[in-house]
């Protein structure tokens, strides 16, 4: 018997667990829902109001905590409010645009610090939704996460064209007859329920990540939308599955794994387009030397 | 009879300002403007940075609203405006240019097709024939297939003239469509707006610099500076008004050649 024969007997099957058969489940239809959010987030540079929702959503926790209630349900109706009030802020420039996420992201987290030391403090539970839990996850969650992205795919292929629109240029769109303001405030309501139910496999202080790294790396290297679309989820199912799988037999936390493992990918990504363009710059002088 | 005096005869009102007025905050931008857009003009805005130019477009587009006075675009207010196919609007810069925006120079032209909500609208045979014209007519077919942002600032600025054409516009909205473009292009592109203004009847509203081109150009000038300074055909248009909207002395040469067309 080889060493590395040894080594693959002694390491338990991560399949053998049925917390983390959900968890990769979960973390693989997580990892395909976000980015297609977050590229038309990015596209619009409006990609920090993942994080703003990302902390809404945990004082949303925090309320539910408090309140008894059951967490994700008082997360997804503050997210949605947040959702529509910024929307409404940025629609009537009452504040420049990353201002009203400032100060949404902030009060958010007072407002849940103040909770939870009202509450007497952290527990478990709090940490379960910040940094993630796959021990916590049951099939409510996974079928939550199924419905959520049955209406996300439906949403984007129906309105795909008007989403592409208002990512390129919302004057532009708003001037074609889009319905820009609709468009923005829909996508913004399924951030929001996406990082809600996102909470309890990556955290709410990390989802924001998965929203937005898989779709830069997409976009180094897709020349299409649609194209760019399925890229970022690729990355994104990658990054859930591969950081799982490291953060069970690495025995750490699942969110960080999978993060640090979509910034890998990011990495991977960025210096191979980087060489590739070297090189092609470099035939195209040597073309141009005749050399 | 020139093409303004021609213009005398009543012509359905494209676009009418009366007494606007707009702030952002507390400063204001435009102070009582009034100001009129007939069927197969050709106007010109001209004024210093900062004058309120933009935001003139921006009104006139329903991007913004007036705080005071009334504007009509085809007769409707812009912000209610609907009937979106007759106007074609080509921006200083489109945002997702900054965004490493994924789409083809034909995608980003075929999104001028827009008819309203409409699932299965794929990219069909005629549409694309469409997309190759409007390409064709801007002298852009050899960009066919490149990304939009891989081209140069000229090449992207042409992309999106040709985003306003394929609408097949009544009314053609330019916001300074002339940045990085160089001057054999803007040659060509005064001689496409002068095409589309004769031939087409197509109604332009230009936002420009160049008052030589302006004045060689266009039929009427609109001088603005938060106010209107001066509104009217472009050859009355005098070295003392343009003093006044600029602040200093303005001298114009308008190339005899080029000004033979008029």
């Amino acid at each position: 018997m080889t060493p590395y024969m040894s080594i693959a007997k002694a390491m338990p099957s991560i399949l053998e667990y049925d917390f983390m058969v959900r968890a990769l489940i979960g973390g693989a239809m997580i990892g395909a829902l976000a980015p297609v959010l977050g590229m038309f987030l990015v596209l619009r540079r409006v990609a920090l109001i993942a994080d703003t929702l990302s902390h809404v959503a945990f004082m949303g926790v925090a309320i539910g905590l408090i309140t008894k209630t059951f967490p994700p349900i008082t997360a997804l109706g503050a997210t949605s409010i947040a959702a529509v009030a910024i929307d409404q802020l940025r629609a009537r420039r009452m504040m420049p645009g990353d201002t009203v996420l400032a100060v949404f992201l902030y009060t958010a987290l007072a407002i849940a610090v103040v909770i939870i030391s009202v509450s007497g403090g952290f527990n478990v539970d709090i940490f379960s939704y910040l940094f993630g839990s796959v021990l916590a996850i049951d099939s409510l969650d996974l079928w939550l996460v199924a419905g959520l992205m049955v209406v996300v795919i439906g949403f984007v292929g129906l309105f795909f064209s008007e989403l592409a629109q208002t990512s390129f240029d919302g004057d532009l769109a708003r001037t074609s007859g889009v319905p820009v303001d609709r468009i923005n405030l829909a996508l913004a309501v399924l951030t929001g329920a996406t990082i809600t139910l996102s909470m309890r496999i990556v955290g709410v202080l990390l989802i924001g990540a998965l929203i937005v790294i898989p779709v830069v790396a997409s976009l180094r290297l897709a020349t299409g939308l649609r194209s760019a679309v399925l890229l970022a989820m690729g990355i994104g199912v990658t990054s859930s599955l591969l950081g799982l799988t490291i953060a069970f037999y690495g025995n750490m936390a699942a969110g960080g794994a999978v993060v640090l493992t979509s910034v890998g990918l990011l990495v991977l990504v960025e210096t191979g387009a980087t060489l590739r363009n070297r090189m092609q710059r470099g035939r195209r002088q040597g073309n141009r030397f005749g050399t | 009879m020139n093409a303004y005096d021609s213009s005398l005869i009543n012509r359905p009102l494209v676009l009418e300002f009366s007494k606007v007025w707009f702030s952002y905050g507390w400063e204001p931008v435009i102070e009582d403007v009034t100001f009129t857009l007939e069927k197969g003009e050709f106007a010109a805005v001209l004024g210093p940075n900062g004058g309120g130019k933009t935001t003139m477009l921006r009104l006139a587009l329903g991007l913004v609203a007036p705080k005071s006075g009334s504007i009509t675009l085809f007769g409707d207010e812009p912000t209610e405006f609907r009937h979106w196919r007759q106007v074609g609007y080509v921006p200083q810069v489109a945002e997702g240019i900054h965004s490493r925006f994924p789409a083809t120079t034909e995608e980003v032209v075929a999104q001028g097709l827009y008819r309203g909500f409409n699932p299965l609208g794929v990219l069909r045979s005629a549409a694309q024939t469409h997309v190759l014209e409007a390409m064709e007519t801007v002298d852009i077919l050899e960009l066919r297939g490149r990304r939009i942002t891989s081209l140069s600032v000229g090449q992207q600025q042409r992309i999106l003239i040709a985003r306003a054409l394929v609408r097949e516009p009544q009314l053609l909205v330019l916001d300074e469509p002339l940045a990085g473009i160089d001057a054999a292009g803007q040659e060509q592109f005064h001689a496409l707006l002068r095409r589309l203004n004769t031939e087409l009847n197509m109604t332009i509203l230009l936002v420009s610099h160049d008052i030589g081109a302006v004045m060689r150009e266009a039929t009427t000038v609109a001088c603005i500076n938060k106010a209107m300074v001066f509104h009217g055909p472009a050859h009355t248009l005098t070295q003392r008004e343009l003093a006044t909207l600029y602040g200093f002395p303005v001298d114009v040469l308008v190339h005899d050649a080029l000004h033979e067309h008029r």
